[in-house]
């Protein structure tokens, strides 16, 4: 990137300052120079750091090959980013409430946050849901529920996303449901779904099947996504869970890329075409605190994406080699303690996300480590969004930290990393392997306490939790609560579902399920039939389990 | 002494954030306690049948879910209705200040929240055990 007599002198004027630097060198202001995930940082980066560089090769232009400053050509001067606000707690009815809240203060998509009875495939009345119904996300149990979350909402008009894994196909079965009583055609309706299962097992827990049985569910929906619902993203494949359990930056990325590349490896062998599927496939990472290592990770997700879909799955139109993704704000670098500073926290976050070319952005609420956030707390979150917009203008111009020593030395020793960690898993013989031997597991387990042991040791520095703290501290933001009549509530209204239904027509479409799962059938196909005549979540992930099986882990530590 | 402290570590309930529960289960074991990890999704009724069958000096239970007004007393309730309601228990997670008087008030030993260290779970622990084995002694 330069000229090689520039270079030269550069090193001997280096060598001047580093002598002059050397006298001060002995104070200094914190113990380590390290990222959050603990990656020694050097005191200065200059031309040399990118000497190598070759600028059309790796960094390049937005909008083209291999994407690192973005995947549009003119980003945020054409459109912002969707603000897309997670969010769901309660019933049906109070969630419904939320949304209508969220769009009419400038909100452009809605994001669904499931209860843990429902991520795990389980009604409201089942025992294993006592405690847990509407805490943690709305709760859902037949397409009546998802009637009450839309109502007054058209599903032609809004982009959804919905954070739901090893019951995917039942939930966007049902919303396909509520589109048909809409009246909005299925070729209408924009939206994705998490429906990524092997991070699951890695990091965040929520299965039901056993891996193998449930990527058939994931492929079938991608099959009958790409021929009736075109414009819906089949998977959002997702680092920030892996993070949140405590994985570093590297480990974020090349795990959530080794998923992704192992649902195009499974559709592929499925017969289906790479640029069929690969166009509706996008990401999901987390914005930590460290700024600079958060945007090289960005930067280095599209680079390998692009150069993996066009190498080696030999995708051939540039749309499949986009890594287009949803980034949400740390919810693990919050703290309890002086809860209000998570305010700034957030917004550093959201900016290096939006430095590092999201599509879209969930900022946290303040009052997030202590439940799920109160209406001020999540306007707050979103002004956050509209202000980095409209008032810092970091989007007047299209990737700004391109050609910063600094974040292009970051952004390669990020992809090195990244692909050090892919060629590992695939010695190990691929990623099920790994989530087998538990090797994500350990990986991610041995990280997050590394990090828990520097705060201990006071390496790193958390404001108001080891140091700045403030005694006899009093909470003094809106806290919302679950009231326990939800749990009560909800569970009188699935049974009232179930007696109000025609349930041979529910018993019939049940079995044509389980017919379609033992052979090859589409299974999705088979759901609607179910959802469409009010059969209940768990009624139809239980008629699954007999073909599947369960999935238990064992215990990893 | 020399005879290891037994601490089982349970995930009740359907919450999978085993972050925390793993952290602590290896600080645990850094300071030489004898550690059981029951793995995730564990009923009150399996925690305490563990506990009983392991013989251990405490139960540490992490929920991040909400779901801890219903969880906490319903382990507190077996353990004392099997007749080890000596077994401390203790545990972690995003609990609001007042649900943590209420259910301390109940009789869990301690309850730690976001911002807690591993040293002070661990010393917890060391001296509640500690001190109820002093208290057997006397009786």
């Amino acid at each position: 990137m330069f000229e090689k007599k520039f270079l030269e002198d550069l090193k001997n004027r280096k060598a001047d300052w580093d002598r002059q630097a050397e006298k001060l060198r002995a104070t200094k202001s914190r113990p380590k120079f390290i990222t959050v995930s603990g990656e020694e940082i050097k005191e200065l980066y200059t031309p040399e750091d990118i000497a190598g560089l070759d600028y059309e090769q790796k960094i390049g232009w937005p909008g083209v090959y291999p994407y690192t400053r973005g995947v549009h050509h003119t980003m945020y001067r054409s459109r912002y980013w969707t603000m897309r606000q997670f969010s769901g707690m309660g019933t049906p009815r109070q969630t419904n409430e939320r949304y209508h809240y969220l769009l009419k203060n400038g909100q452009t998509g809605l994001s669904v946050a499931f209860d843990l009875p429902t991520l795990m495939g389980y009604d409201s009345d089942h025992t294993r849901s006592l405690g847990e119904v509407g805490k943690c996300g709305v709760a859902v149990d037949s397409l009546a529920d998802m009637e009450i979350i839309f109502d007054g909402i058209n599903l032609g008009e809004v982009s959804t996303s919905m954070t739901i894994n090893a019951p995917a196909s039942v939930l966007l079965a049902m919303y396909l449901g509520v589109a048909e009583k809409q009246g909005v055609p299925f070729n209408k309706l924009r939206g994705t779904l998490q429906n990524d299962i092997l991070k699951e097992y890695i990091a965040q827990k929520e299965w039901i099947y056993p891996p193998e049985p449930s990527i058939r569910l994931i492929t079938d929906m991608m099959a009958f996504c790409t021929e009736h619902v075109p414009q819906w993203n089949t998977i959002s494949i997702s680092g920030y869970h892996i993070r949140e359990a405590g994985s570093t930056a590297a480990q974020e990325l090349a795990f959530t890329l080794a998923d992704g590349f192992c649902y195009i490896e499974a559709a592929i062998k499925d017969g289906q075409d790479v640029d069929a599927f690969a166009p509706r496939l996008s990401f999901f990472f987390n914005a930590h605190q460290d700024f600079f290592e958060e945007i090289a990770k960005y930067r280095a997700a599209r680079r390998i994406f692009a150069r993996r879909m066009k190498e080696k799955y030999k995708a051939k139109q540039e749309r499949s080699w986009l890594l287009r993704f949803h980034t949400q704000t740390a919810g693990c670098s919050l703290t309890a303690q002086q809860p209000e500073n998570n305010i700034m926290r957030t917004a550093f976050e959201g900016l290096s996300a939006v430095l590092g070319g999201t599509q879209s952005l969930h900022t946290n609420s303040m009052d997030e480590t202590l439940a799920l956030p109160s209406e001020k707390a999540v306007l707050i979150a979103l002004r956050t969004q509209q202000i980095i917009a409209h008032e810092t203008g970091v989007t007047n111009t299209i990737d700004p930290l391109a050609g910063s020593y600094f974040v292009e030395a970051l952004t390669d020793k990020m992809e090195a990393d990244a692909e050090a960690y892919l060629d590992e898993i695939e010695k190990r013989g691929g990623v099920l392997k790994g989530i087998e031997d538990g090797y994500f597991q350990r990986e991610i387990a041995n990280a997050a306490y590394r990090y828990q042991r520097e705060i201990e040791r006071k390496e790193r520095i958390i404001v108001g939790i080891n140091d700045y703290i403030m005694d006899d501290e009093k909470i003094d933001i809106p806290i919302l609560k679950i009231d326990e009549t939800v749990e009560k509530d909800q569970c009188a209204f699935v049974k009232k579902v179930r007696a109000g239904r025609d349930n041979d027509k529910v018993k019939r479409t049940l079995e044509e399920l389980v017919t379609a799962a033992k052979g090859k059938g589409n299974t999705l196909a088979a759901m609607l039939e179910c959802v469409r005549v009010y059969a209940t979540e768990g009624e139809i992930c239980d008629a699954l389990k007999p073909v599947f099986g369960e999935y238990v882990e064992p215990p990893i530590i | 002494m020399s005879e290891k402290i037994r601490v089982l570590l349970a995930k009740p309930g359907l919450d999978g954030h085993d972050r925390g529960i793993k952290v602590i289960a290896t600080a645990f074991r850094d300071a030489g306690f004898e550690v059981i990890y029951t793995g995730l999704r564990q009923t009150p009724e399996m925690i305490v049948n563990a506990a009983i069958q392991e013989d251990v000096d405490a139960v540490g239970v992490s929920i991040l879910s909400g779901a801890h007004m219903t969880l906490f007393p319903a382990i507190k309730r077996l353990l004392v209705d099997r007749k080890a309601g000596h077994i401390i228990l203790f545990g972690g997670g995003i609990i609001p200040e007042e649900d943590v008087k209420a259910l301390e008030a109940q009789g869990i030993d301690k309850l730690f929240t976001p911002g807690a260290t591993t040293e002070e779970t661990v010393a917890f622990v060391r001296k509640a055990v500690a001190g109820r084995k002093d208290n057997e002694k006397i009786m």
